[in-house]
């Protein structure tokens, strides 16, 4: 029994892996072959099937005038207007969270979870809806096609997601853990950031990571609203696409936009596994 | 120089939590707050703490208005049933978070601490993570550090209920030494409780409480001889006290078909109706008394508590040993007649065997 079981674990870890990871090796191969070794036939290993080639990836940094696609200005504004818009949203919407959490609102016949679910309700729109409105507001105040227009639209997008996941967060953090702050002398500001703060980091962290990757996969709205002052790296990989699909500078920019991901979710993961609240509540 | 609470009303919903509560406390002595879940014991130590504001009423200390100081200004200090420490610091950090708000200097902190880790048995405690300890280190750890605030109130809201019994009653005892030892007289300890016992055992001045109402005040001693009715007595009273209806006349006690020959301090008792209150406690079983039937045996301990069933009649008997019943079976009781207390119809005490009335 125990036999089957280790075999079975194993053979779902293996296969999960291999179905995870494969892609990323065809891309990775990939990005280094050249027109021949792409279409003439399935080729796998360097050097022994094709000759690599930096190719694919010296068209990502070449200017366009020499027939490359420079996505390295793309690139750095994609990381702007993500972690700017990330930030801002993640701050705003901690203190909108703990305060729904915390505090009783009462307008009209509106209460906290309907001041929540608004919130929330901003992501259920289909993206399309917002298009329209989103365009003529950014045209009205002049923010088309600029970097600090996306940061706007996406701290609209990204706040509900910090808001939802810092309630219910906050939501299961005692509330006795403020009264004790406050009892032991801190005012109402200084119970937040000196209590409640530095026990929320792992809501933090989550709440921060799902922005980051919200904000960093976008596609829709950078497209629709920057020209060519502006552009993300999202549009700019697409773009990349023309008559001839170029697969191996594909691979490349694809491998380049995962990285920061990639990077983020190593760093947080050990943050994650903490668990730093269990002491507050048994 | 007290805290003076007068007609303190709190009424957030359709109940109310807090209802003409009036009170003075005394520095220098402890106070426990009596009453069931629910009752609105952690309600008032959180009007005192500042945590909430009564509808209605005043508090004052040291003549000053009290609810005008909001809560971190107060000096109050208080432990709540769920263990409440900050998770992100350790022990020590934990105990010295309240001193450095005030801004003490190092050297003091530093002493004050040590002497509260002394106090709670936690020397060589300071560096571990709060995660890793148990429950009663926990608590412990909670009251150190209400204890080295030197706080001029100390509100202490059911602070044994969520430990298990061994811990509870070691827990219990050393609570009496810390608060005999380890408060100085500037200090006004306010003790909530579900459980008479504690209250029996810490001795100070009680606060009976039920739906936000007091209903007895005074000394344990005299709130456990003399409950002034007949819901102080279930309250103050674990098993509850068993009430039994019933009749005085001339010759005997009446009650259930039981006729019980009157005890002296009855004798000058009217005759008419009554409710006899008896303590489990004071039910012995005996062949040659009187018939019950059992509904329900519970062992507790090295006890046996007796559901017990005749007409309409439910009563709770406390047998002092550990013995084996099935349920429906008859057993014979007898009663202590010398511990009957006996309230009126409206339930207020009239006659009890330690000499109380209610005057």
């Amino acid at each position: 029994m125990s036999k089957l079981y280790t075999f079975l674990k194993y053979f779902f870890i293996t296969f999960w892996t291999v179905f995870v990871v494969a892609p990323f090796l065809w891309a990775v191969s990939t990005s280094f072959k050249d027109f021949q070794s792409v279409n003439s036939k399935v080729t796998y290993i360097p050097w022994l099937d094709f000759e690599p080639t930096l190719e694919g990836w010296r068209v990502l940094i070449k200017s366009p005038a020499k027939g490359g696609v420079d996505i390295v200005e793309p690139y750095f504004n994609s990381i702007f207007v993500t972690c700017t818009a990330s930030l801002i949203s993640i701050v705003l919407g901690t203190l909108a969270a703990y305060a729904l959490s915390r505090f009783t609102f009462k307008a009209g016949f509106v209460r906290n979870n309907d001041i929540t679910f608004f919130f929330i309700s901003q992501r259920i729109m289909p993206p399309i809806v917002l298009s329209i409105p989103f365009f003529i507001f950014l045209s009205t105040i002049g923010l088309l096609d600029s970097l600090l227009g996306l940061v706007v639209v996406y701290i609209v997008l990204l706040m509900p997601i910090a808001v939802w996941i810092m309630v219910d967060f906050f939501n299961r953090v005692p509330k006795e853990l403020d009264e004790t702050a406050l009892i032991d002398g801190c005012n109402p500001y200084q119970a937040f950031y000196k209590v409640v703060l530095p026990n929320s980091i792992p809501g933090l962290i989550v709440a921060g990571m799902f922005c980051i990757i919200f904000g960093w996969i976008d596609f829709f709205f950078a497209f629709i609203l920057t020209f060519t002052e502006v552009q993300l790296l999202p549009v700019k990989v697409v773009a990349l696409n023309s008559s001839i699909t170029p697969w191996w500078s594909l691979s490349a920019s694809a491998l380049v936009s995962v990285a920061p991901l990639i990077i983020v979710a190593f760093i947080v993961e050990r943050y994650l596994s903490k668990g730093n609240l269990s002491g507050a509540l048994k | 120089m007290n805290l003076i609470g007068e007609k303190i009303s709190y009424k957030p919903d359709e109940q109310f939590h807090l209802n003409d509560v009036s009170f003075n406390f005394k520095k220098g002595n402890l106070y426990t707050i009596l009453g069931r879940t629910l009752s609105g014991k952690t309600t008032l130590l959180k009007t005192i703490a500042g945590l909430l504001n009564p509808d209605q009423g005043s508090i004052s200390f040291e003549e000053k208005d009290f609810i005008k100081i909001p809560v971190w200004e107060r000096n109050v200090a208080m432990v709540y049933q769920q263990f409440i420490n900050y998770p992100h610091l350790n022990v020590y950090e934990n105990i010295t978070f309240p001193l450095e708000q005030r801004k003490l200097s190092p050297e003091q902190i530093k002493k004050d601490v040590d002497e509260a880790l002394k106090t709670v048995g936690l020397v060589g405690f300071e560096n571990r993570k709060i995660q890793e300890l148990s429950g009663g280190q926990q608590q412990r750890v909670a009251l150190a550090r209400s204890l080295a605030k030197k706080a001029k109130i100390l509100l202490l809201d059911e602070p044994l209920v969520n430990l298990d019994y061994k811990l509870r009653e070691q827990l219990r005892e050393e609570f009496k030494r810390i608060f005999s030892e380890g408060l100085s007289q500037d200090t006004i300890l306010i003790y909530s409780t579900t459980d008479p016992q504690e209250v029996m055992e810490l001795n100070g001045e009680v606060i009976v409480l039920d739906e936000g109402k007091v209903l007895q005040k005074g000394p344990a001693k005299e709130i456990f001889e003399n409950p002034s009715n007949l819901k102080v007595a279930e309250i103050s009273n674990d098993p509850p006290m068993n009430v039994l209806k019933g009749s005085k006349n001339s010759e005997n006690l009446n009650f259930e078909n039981i006729s019980l020959e009157i005890p002296n301090h009855f004798k000058n008792l009217e005759d008419k109706d009554y409710n006899f209150g008896i303590r489990a406690s004071e039910i012995k079983l005996d062949e040659n008394g009187e018939e019950f039937e059992i509904e329900l045996a519970e062992i507790s301990g090295s006890e046996t508590l007796l559901h017990l069933k005749r007409g309409n009649s439910k009563i709770i008997a406390l047998i002092e040993e550990v013995m084996n019943f099935n349920i429906h079976e008859k057993v014979k009781i007898n009663f202590n007649a010398n511990k009957f207390y006996a309230f009126g119809e409206d339930e207020k005490l009239v006659s009890s065997p330690y000499g109380g009335t209610n005057g």
